[in-house]
């Protein structure tokens, strides 16, 4: 098994090296940083040439790849070039920006998880039953939702029910802004009762999308294996109802699930980029939007090596998964 | 063709599996039947995908119709903004004075033809190279496969924002854009296929009658792909319609003078509580979109393959 992850990890460095070629070819070929100053009246062209220069705009793109390569190994991924904007570091913002969106998404797609396998597992079980129709028709509408709209509904009705709460002589619960940057203050139950409020909203509005996603295709592989021969079999030797259902036919259901979790990660990031935007995150979501707008070429270089990482390792889990759920795929 | 002595199932004529199934009365098989009207009707005989297929269709005519019942110029801006519904403005007006419904419409013609050229490129693409690579095996699978993992690692909403910023925000680069990072999918499922496909016997036998690599995949392979193929282009319209959403929401989509549903929603968001027709319009068709595409894909499946038929709420 081991063995196996690191073959797995080692065969990811040349993908990610020739990813990170393309989308150096990609960035560079996106936009100029110094475009906007160029636009602005009163600026010679030396000043342009001389930012240009102390940039390394000037040299070939090889050259500038093969730099930022080098540094970026080191550990060194270089500062924002954006104008008008502070110097800052993007492997320190890069990280702070990820462990931000992090709490938001591990949260969100573990829950989604747990409720998508569970409700799934009953909808089939008790196909045809009222809450098989609810269950499947509101993840149908779930499923066909953009996310913008359920988080912007989110937050409105999150706003009313602060209006409400209010009104009632209470404290407002949910926060449709991003988390204070200091942490949460206060006694032990009022610190409980920031934290939740602050990431209710969001965690909910990432969590209804995924959610839609696995427990609809739970449903389905449950259904399969319930009327596959062997779970017949199983009924027939006159084992219990509830020993066929957890130990014949959950774990076998759940192989095809896992496939959904790599799947699902892209779709994971597009809803965190949204939900961020709409409840006003500083996360990774915010920082894409920002450094494309402003041309940042090593920030966005920063951003797209950290995701395309973490899908590789997204698939290496869902790997994984299958191998501990299927013995029969032998992971060596 | 059931009097055949040897009634051994010809896979070049797919027609064969239709006509062993008794799904019609003994009166017309007496009739040739073509597989693709058993498929259609079998869609038709779906309640609720045909019902889908109405709202589709509606809200089609209501994009590329609209114009000529509802003549209100989208570019006209001497309204004040933010008028309330009333008889010249339905839906009332939008901050610049612009006519809600006039938007609406253009809105879903242009996201509808986003999503149909997203998902028909897709589909050509990812079945191209998916059929490539699980015909031809080798290196050229190797090739095709080991890109189709790279493309793949990279999050499809990143690469179109940033093209988007570098090219522009018409309606067609969006859609070309995002059709160049969707094709993924489809080209692996259609590779599976295609692997399978290539053992059977007609495969060889079309092979040894000296066909061509173009002439087997296009006449032998996709027809028989056809039902796979086809469930999943509704399937990326549906992703298109949402993925456009998103990527205007965050501003880097659609732009003006061109406008999409997913403009028009974070255009007009922020007015959900004061002005609640503004968001609920759009919010309304965008749904019922991707609502109404994927219980045609749904139907389609049924249609396609009725061992899998599962009727559901």
């Amino acid at each position: 098994m081991i063995r196996y992850i690191i073959r797995r990890l080692l065969i990811s460095i040349p993908i990610l090296l020739i990813g990170s070629i393309l989308a150096f070819f990609l960035v560079s070929a996106a936009g100029n940083p110094v475009a906007e100053l160029k636009a602005k009246p009163g600026t010679t062209p030396q000043q342009i040439h001389d930012l240009e220069v102390s940039l390394g705009l000037d040299q070939p793109i090889i050259v500038r790849y093969w730099r930022w390569l080098v540094n970026f190994i080191q550990g060194d991924w270089g500062q924002s070039i954006a104008l008008g904007q502070a110097k800052v570091d993007i492997f320190s913002s890069v990280m702070r920006a990820l462990w931000i969106t992090a709490r938001l998404v591990v949260g969100a797609e573990i829950l989604a998880i747990v409720l998508g396998v569970v409700v799934g597992v009953i909808a089939a079980v008790k196909q045809y039953s009222i809450f098989d129709y609810l269950a499947t028709s509101s993840a149908f509408l779930m499923f066909s939702m953009p996310i913008v709209c359920v988080a912007v509904i989110l937050k409105t009705y999150g706003i009313r029910f602060n209006n409400l709460l209010e009104s009632m002589g209470m404290d407002r619960w949910l926060s449709t802004v991003s988390p204070a940057s200091g942490g949460f203050q206060g006694s032990f139950g009022h610190q409980i009762f920031q934290y939740t409020g602050t990431y209710l909203l969001p965690t909910l509005s990432l969590t209804l999308i995924s959610f839609a996603a696995y427990s609809r295709f739970q449903r389905a592989s449950m259904l399969e294996t319930l009327n596959s021969d062997y779970v017949r079999t199983a009924r027939a030797k006159g084992i219990s109802q509830r020993r066929v259902i957890f130990r014949h036919a959950f774990r076998n259901a759940l192989i095809p699930v896992s496939t959904l979790f790599s799947l699902n990660a892209a779709a994971l990031f597009s809803g965190a980029i949204v939900t961020e935007t709409v409840f006003g995150w500083r996360g990774m979501g915010f920082m894409l939007v920002q450094s494309i707008r402003t041309f940042d070429p090593y920030m966005l270089m920063g951003w797209l090596m950290v995701t395309a990482t973490l899908v590789i390792l997204f698939n290496l889990v869902a790997d994984i998964m299958y191998g501990i759920l299927d013995p029969r795929i032998r992971l060596a | 063709m059931p009097s055949d002595p040897s009634p051994v199932l010809n896979p070049l004529q797919p027609a064969a599996l239709g006509a062993a199934i008794p799904t019609t009365s003994e009166f017309d098989a007496t009739k040739a039947r073509k597989q693709s009207t058993l498929i259609i009707r079998r869609f038709f005989r779906h309640r609720l995908a045909v019902a889908a297929l109405v709202v589709f269709l509606l809200i089609c005519a209501f994009g590329f119709l609209g114009p000529l019942i509802w003549t209100v110029s989208v570019e006209d801006t001497t309204s004040r903004g933010y008028l309330p519904p009333s008889g010249a403005h339905p839906l009332g007006t939008i901050q610049t004075g612009k006519d809600m419904l006039a938007q609406l419409i253009v809105g879903t013609r242009l996201s509808v033809q986003i999503a149909l050229v997203v998902a028909i490129g897709s589909t050509v693409v990812g079945v191209a190279l998916g059929s490539l690579a699980g015909y031809l095996r080798g290196a050229v699978d190797s090739a095709i496969s080991r890109f189709t993992d790279l493309m793949l690692i990279i999050p499809q909403i990143a690469v179109a924002a940033i093209l988007v910023r570098a090219l522009s925000g018409s309606w067609y680069t969006v859609a070309f854009i995002l059709a160049a990072f969707a094709w993924m999918q489809i080209a692996r499922i259609t590779r599976g296929e295609t692997l399978s496909l290539a053992q059977r016997e007609f495969i060889e036998a079309a092979k040894a009658s000296g066909a061509k690599t173009r002439w087997i995949i296009f006449r032998h392979l996709v027809p028989n792909m056809i039902g796979t193929i086809t469930v999943n282009t509704t399937l990326a319209v549906a992703t298109a319609v949402l993925s456009e959403a998103a990527l205007s929401f965050i501003g880097l989509g659609v732009q003006s003078p061109d406008t999409s549903l997913g403009l028009i929603i974070s255009e007009n968001y922020s007015q959900i509580t004061n002005r609640p027709w503004l968001f609920w319009g759009p919010f309304v068709i965008i749904v019922l979109l991707s609502l109404a595409v994927n219980f045609i894909g749904d139907g389609l499946r049924d249609a396609f393959d009725p061992r899998q038929t599962k009727v559901r709420a």
